[in-house]
């Protein structure tokens, strides 16, 4: 028994020296390596709330904060979004008016498919994102693309991200493209970087803020933000998309919001994705 | 002569006088004026991290420290206007926007925001 428990303990050490030793790894392209950042980021949460598992990180806020957490449970077991998904599973079974469907576009026909984006797409050289690619869908069909923010395409990604509940986030960035890596850093430059009147960076609320009110909000964990996304919130009383989100964020902060899917707000969801590697899709979800 | 030199005098004096009540209404008023930038949303927002121990402050977050033992904590007053006016000469990455520096109060209104503050 003695043995097993010394057992226990010294594995426990060297795997917390390890973790120790898993340092964010700074923003150029000689050191920056997204799987330490990942592993730095997990260790910073971890340090901060001993309580909170990593995977109920998919929850935002109401995996640190126990009081949210019963009003935001109550208001799960009816779920705001249910009504859009459904409409969501309509327009995305609705065929064009050339016959084909978003089925025809994605693989797996679209479904069980959200935790592989966004992606890098060797071939343009630039991250895709999934709402990027049903608008792509459309277009290539002889469609209108569809409004960024809000309504339809929130609706056929709440829909596609419903159908890929519980997969694992596994974000790839690609070694034999080096742009790839270099999208990344650029989206993590712009997480840490201060902006606008207010000289905030996202990190100074969604990291060393997490949790702390700013009046009577708190500001979630950076960790697991992008996994239940297109988001139901209150405040909007409908859907929304991650670019939206990242719009009134800016807005809140005083800064000039760049345009939904502008190559910096993809490159930010590449990063912050990856960030979640290893966590599971919980879109659409119920925020404030 | 003698009478301009006392009426001189006593016009002085007055106004000696009266500068001296209208600083101290005016302290006043920029205790005033501060509080409202304090509490308000588009001005300084301060209470939006800060506690202060005012009733109308109320649902303060705490972002930042509390507003207490201001004296004893900025014995220099210049030095706790320096931190509202840019905080980030201390601590690059702090949550803290530079009120001065970036244009987000004008100079006169973090005079007042430093009195309003000193009190506590």
């Amino acid at each position: 028994m003695k043995i097993i428990k010394n057992l226990t303990i010294g594995v426990g050490v060297a795997l917390t020296s390890q973790l120790a030793l898993a340092a964010d790894s700074g923003f150029t392209m000689a050191t920056v390596n997204p799987e330490a950042d990942r592993m730095a980021l997990q260790n910073y949460f971890k340090k901060r709330f001993p309580e909170a598992e990593v995977q109920d990180y998919i929850n935002g806020i109401y995996a640190v904060d126990a009081d949210s957490r019963a009003q935001w449970e109550e208001i799960e077991e009816f779920p705001p979004y249910e009504f859009a998904v459904e409409e969501g599973e309509t327009l995305f079974n609705t065929p064009f008016a050339n016959g084909k469907g978003y089925a025809d576009c994605f693989e797996n026909d679209g479904i069980g498919i959200r935790q592989n984006f966004p992606y890098w797409n060797k071939e343009e050289g630039t991250v895709k994102t999934l709402e990027m690619e049903i608008n792509e869908c459309r277009e290539a069909n002889g469609e209108e693309p569809l409004k960024w923010g809000k309504g339809d395409i929130a609706k056929i990604s709440a829909y596609m991200a419903w159908t890929s509940r519980d997969q694992v986030f596994n974000i790839d960035i690609p070694s034999d493209d080096p742009r790839a890596k270099a999208a990344y850093l650029d989206g993590k430059k712009f997480f840490y970087a201060k902006r606008g009147q207010l000289n905030l960076s996202c990190a100074n609320c969604h990291v060393q803020g997490t949790n702390i009110r700013i009046r009577a909000d708190l500001p979630s964990p950076q960790l697991g933000h992008v996994t239940h996304f297109p988001v139901f919130r209150s405040k909007w009383g409908e859907l929304g998309t991650l670019h939206r989100r990242y719009s009134g964020c800016h807005k809140d902060s005083r800064s000039k919001p760049l345009k939904p899917q502008a190559e910096r707000f993809r490159n930010l969801e590449y990063f912050q994705t990856y960030m979640s590697n290893g966590l599971v899709v919980n879109g659409p979800g119920a925020r404030k | 002569m003698r009478k301009l030199r006392a009426s001189l005098c006593a016009a002085g004096l007055l106004t000696m006088l009266s500068a001296g009540s209208a600083q101290a209404a005016s302290q006043d008023e920029m205790v005033a004026m501060g509080k409202a930038i304090y509490l308000n949303k588009s001005k300084g927002n301060c209470v939006s991290c800060h506690q202060i121990d005012d009733p109308d402050a109320t649902q303060a977050g705490n972002q930042g420290p509390p507003m207490i033992a201001m004296k004893q904590r900025f014995p220099d007053k210049r030095l706790l206007r320096a931190q509202i006016w840019d905080a980030t000469v201390n601590n690059p990455i702090t949550i803290m926007p530079p009120l001065g520096k970036h244009w987000i109060l004008s100079e006169e209104e973090i005079d007042a925001v430093v009195e309003y503050v000193y009190q506590y």
